[in-house]
């Protein structure tokens, strides 16, 4: 690894570090407004539309791309892949930041906030998917900062605490399978209440199931869209086997990915074909669903495969971009745009620059405490005390 | 197609899903074979 400068020739002024203060800065006073004014104040929504893209994008997002996590320490720690050990830590990482904004993000959408764990304690609604969900998440995001802890371990010197920690490395990698598979379809379940207000197109019967199976394809495109970022810009704090197996890890995740969405694109047909809507293809809401399914989906699909035959692992990293990008617009398409269609376009929900200005400075928040962590912790690299040591 | 009773609606919408069924089961073991008929 490269020898980082003595810290008085560091120059703090960066244009990422000022990018990124402005944005820290802003969010900080949307922050204020939001919890002094109330929701009205820095959102558009009201009670036609009360998830706005806080819930669309922060969290319904937020939880798919964290999926890395559940998606890469199977593979590795119950499918025997062990090719793929060097992914696990980051994707932990990811997925233990992503699910802790989703965390961040709801405190900013209920309206009381400090009622929070009230569904828990106080009044179970246990029949509620909302619940199921809450619940599920709650528990995940336990799990993964216990998976993430033998690196912060490691980083402090605390050598019992992790090898106690990761002696249940295999009970944590079963615990966050259950509970990923659980609350992914929950997510897409709980759209099953309003079959009058999301479009025909996307609601369906069969909802639980594409967001489950759609979040497997969006956590490998996420790992790989990620080792592509930690690749071009902290390519210094990468040891040698992260370096020699990345791509072994963008040629797998890349025919795994396109194999499974391959699979998605079948079941969405069967949907259609089920409830029998191939009449809304030829309308202008079908247009934006064949561009959602067929140039979001199914075309990185082949790309994935294109990629993976011909050992392109550039072509396989813009399919990652790509099917992030899908991944963003099948559920935004869900939870805002295809939701409520039915409405006249004045009652139509579009958010406030601050609510898009508060998910900008969430997300922010996420690479900075990312970048602060990697840089830092063994993430990309193994600790010299631990090397050889593939638990 | 016009339907007007559930039967009519459910042996059309059934007869074509099965159909689209047998057409992935087809495919999907033919698109693994192209995924990883390169592999070493």
């Amino acid at each position: 690894m490269a020898q980082e400068k003595p810290i008085g020739e560091k120059n703090f002024f960066t244009p990422f570090n000022v990018i990124t203060g402005i944005i820290l800065l802003i969010g900080l006073i949307l922050t204020i407004l939001r919890f002094t004014k109330g929701l009205g104040t820095v959102t558009n929504l009201d009670n036609n539309n009360p998830w706005g893209i806080w819930i669309g994008f922060d969290l319904l997002c937020g939880v798919a791309l964290a999926a890395g996590g559940y998606v890469t320490s199977s593979a590795c720690y119950i499918f025997g892949l062990k090719r793929y050990h060097s992914a696990v830590r980051p994707a932990i990482l990811t997925a233990f930041l992503g699910y802790a904004l989703v965390v961040l993000a709801l405190h900013y959408d209920v309206g009381r906030p400090q009622s929070l764990t009230f569904p828990f304690i106080l009044s179970r609604g246990t029949s509620s998917l909302l619940f199921e969900v809450g619940l599920c998440v709650f528990l995940y995001l336990t799990v993964l900062f216990i998976e993430w802890t033998p690196a912060a371990f490691e980083w402090l010197g605390f050598k019992k605490l992790r090898n106690w920690v990761v002696r249940l490395t295999l009970l944590l990698t079963i615990l966050g399978v259950i509970l990923s598979t659980l609350h992914q379809s929950s997510l897409g379940a709980l759209f099953m209440i309003v079959p009058s207000k999301l479009h025909p197109l996307w609601y369906s019967g069969y909802i639980h199931v594409y967001f489950f199976i759609s979040s497997m394809f969006a956590g490998m495109s996420m790992v790989i869209f990620e080792g592509t970022l930690t690749h071009r810009y902290l390519h210094d704090k990468m040891d040698e086997t992260h370096l020699a197996e990345a791509d072994g890890v963008v040629l797998g995740f890349g025919k795994a990915a396109s194999f499974i969405m391959m699979g998605y694109v079948g079941i969405k047909i069967i949907g259609i074909s089920v409830d029998n809507n191939w009449h809304y293809l030829t309308t202008g809401w079908g247009a934006w669903f064949l561009l959602e399914l067929v140039g979001f989906v199914l075309f990185p699909a082949i790309l994935y495969s294109v990629g993976s035959r011909e050992k392109n692992t550039k072509l396989i990293r813009i399919a990652a971009i790509w099917t992030v990008l899908g991944i963003v617009l099948n559920r935004l398409n869900i939870s805002v745009v295809a939701f409520n269609y039915h409405l006249p376009s004045a009652e139509r929900y579009f958010p406030s620059f601050m609510e898009i200005g508060t998910t900008i400075f969430i997300v922010t928040v996420g690479v900075v405490v990312y970048k602060f962590i990697a840089t830092r912790m063994p993430i990309l690299y193994e600790h010299p005390e631990y090397k050889e040591e593939h638990h | 197609m016009e339907f007007f009773t559930l039967h009519d609606f459910m042996t059309f919408t059934k007869g074509v899903t099965y159909l689209i069924m047998g057409g992935i089961l087809i495919f999907m073991p033919l698109y693994w074979l192209y995924l990883t008929d390169r592999d070493d």
